[in-house]
């Protein structure tokens, strides 16, 4: 059985929910399972790993991780990856997996495999499924080298409880501070409690048929009433118009989601924007052109003005909510 | 300000992907043939720095076949200088993202430059792992995701913002660095008519595997490729009454999805 090492990412003082969806699907693999925290003032986090199935848990704390910085946490992680030489290694691709993880894996002198969406295990082998094409084709992938550095998309697995051992290790990093060069200044983080895109269960999406910036507020209201797993988001349209930041944007040139529920307020569905959220497990459509290629993807759909229809829908949702 | 931008040739993104019959890769004919997007906000990047410093050049470093001197005419027509194109058959099916990075490091290293810029990821295969190995290989710093640059007028050091969850990041980095352009970074350009007449003139060294003197084994391996599952339409909801018609998909989306 192989030994895994997960990545356990900390944000806003929190274990991130992707964090114990790998921790989970490694208990599932089977094996020894460790899982490593890295940050300042995160030890008191380690213990909440054990309930999903780490063995184990690493944490690296002090000072110097309190702001995410590439160089510093690819040599803390590579030193605990020393200590448990494991053959495969977690991460999750959230904004900063995707920062860490290759840069990991090249340290390590090992290929990695990014943002997958499903796992097997054959032997000590891993095959990896992700998307290409954002999402427009799929390829299973094996890795050659070891350990197997393997980043997962969020919402890819279901969080499960199973126990694990959950030893704690605490770990002194020894940096070489020769190969620290970039150095973080500031991090500023729009104090938004919504989750990201690539994370969040619901979005609320909007695109030219939103008509102006003003009316994104309808789409915030509708997210909102759904809970705090929801958020909102944007087709390039809408993005390249300057009605909202590039950040929301879904498609091709945007971010590449699967939450539980897509809605699609005004949106056409142009084929990057329907790679970029075609594994939505619920797509929903609302949109005036009955001729919208949206309309071929979705679960629901209304041919009707968004304008009538959203405001009404919140006001169910937020009924049914309670 | 010298500058390298790595490319990559890849399908349009208005492409509808076919699976050859190996159910390895996919169907290349027909295929529209794009520089990747991101990469495009490199090369404009590589230009506007240029410029800003008033003296330097860019130069491009790609690896792929024959096809791919039309994805560097493209970027020398924006108004790049030179470009190193490494075709050489003994890459093709080994061209993981170590791989890749190896080849591209090879021909880099001995160009004297204060940057290197490339995409955040290749809109094909969208690993996103080549600037990060690059930068390991040639023992430089990389700060990816970069929305904005701010280059020192010494050209040693440079202050870049990068797009983090939720926000972003302010850095500081000595150059040379690996730097990677997210959307936002800049709009780029559209070749003049000069800029591509221009372009035909301006010299593309070709390199193979022997020039370089490196050979390269992947170390990830595409077992198999498929298309997802097809997405079936569900169902309309029809009527002419706009509330009635939220009513009953708050509704379906409560007792028959069960979201909320």
């Amino acid at each position: 059985m192989p030994g895994i090492l997960v990545y356990a990412e900390v944000q806003k003082g929190e274990i991130k929910k992707g964090a114990f969806e790998i921790t989970s699907k490694a208990k599932a693999l089977g094996g020894q399972v460790s899982a490593c925290i890295i940050g300042k003032g995160v030890e008191g986090l380690a213990s909440q790993l054990a309930k999903y199935g780490a063995d184990k848990i690493y944490v690296v704390d002090g000072p110097e991780f309190e702001k995410y910085s590439t160089e510093p946490f690819v040599q803390a992680l590579a030193q605990v990856a020393g200590m448990v030489n494991p053959s495969i290694i977690f991460t999750s691709a959230s904004a900063q997996g995707k920062d860490l993880t290759p840069a990991l894996a090249a340290r390590l002198k090992v290929g990695s495999i990014s943002d997958c969406v499903d796992l097997t295990l054959n032997g000590d082998k891993v095959a990896a499924k992700r998307p290409i094409y954002a999402g427009k084709a799929y390829t299973m992938v094996e890795a050659t080298g070891n350990p197997q550095v393997v980043s997962v998309r969020p919402n890819s697995f279901a969080v499960v409880e199973a126990a694990g051992a959950g030893a704690v290790e605490k770990v002194a990093a020894t940096l070489d501070a020769s190969k620290i060069k970039a150095v973080v200044k500031s991090v500023e983080i729009a104090a938004s409690e919504e989750p990201d895109q690539t994370e969040a269960e619901i979005i609320v999406s909007g695109g030219r048929g939103m008509k102006g910036p003003e009316n994104f507020k309808m789409l915030e209201d509708l997210a909102h009433v759904f809970g705090p797993t929801a958020t909102t988001g944007a087709s390039r349209a809408a993005v390249d118009a300057g009605w909202r930041d590039h950040s929301y944007q879904v498609g091709q040139t945007g971010k590449t989601v699967s939450p539980n529920l897509y809605v699609a307020a005004g949106i056409s569905g142009a084929i990057q924007h329907l790679a970029g959220m075609g594994t939505s497990k619920v797509i929903v459509a609302i949109n005036k052109d009955p001729e919208a290629p949206i309309f071929t993807k979705a679960d629901y759909g209304i041919v009707d003005d968004l304008f009538k229809v959203l405001p009404k829908l919140t006001e169910e949702v937020k009924k049914i909510k309670g | 300000m010298n500058t390298v931008v790595c490319l990559k040739q890849v399908p349009d993104t208005e492409t509808l992907i076919k699976i050859n019959a190996e159910g390895t890769g996919i169907v290349t004919e027909g295929v529209k043939w794009v520089m990747s997007p991101y990469d495009e906000f490199a090369v404009e990047e590589a230009l506007r720095q240029k410029e800003k410093a008033g003296a330097g050049s860019v130069t491009l470093v790609s690896l792929g076949p024959d096809r791919v001197i039309e994805a560097i005419r493209t970027a020398l027509a924006m108004g790049a200088d030179t470009a190193v194109h490494v075709n050489d058959p003994a890459f093709a099916a080994k061209a993981d993202p170590y791989a890749t990075a190896t080849v591209l490091a090879a021909a880099i290293k001995d160009a004297t430059y204060d940057a290197i810029f490339c995409g955040k990821q290749a809109m094909d295969d969208d690993a996103g792992q080549v600037a990060s190995i690059l930068g390991e290989l040639l023992g430089l710093p990389v700060v990816t995701m970069v929305t904005k640059l701010e280059v020192s007028a010494d050209k040693k050091t440079a202050t870049v913002t990068r797009e983090v969850e939720g926000g972003q990041a302010i850095i500081d980095v000595p150059l040379p660095a690996v730097l990677t352009a997210q959307k936002g970074l800049n709009e780029p350009r559209y070749a003049s008519l000069p800029g591509i007449m221009k372009a035909k003139k301006k010299p593309v060294t070709v390199k193979t595997a022997a020039d370089l003197g490196v050979s390269v084994e992947p170390m990830t391996i595409i077992k198999s490729m498929t298309l997802p599952p097809a997405r079936q339409a569900g169902k309309k909801i029809e009527g002419d009454d706009s509330d009635a018609k939220a009513v009953a998909l708050a509704k379906a989306l409560h007792e028959e999805a069960k979201l909320i």
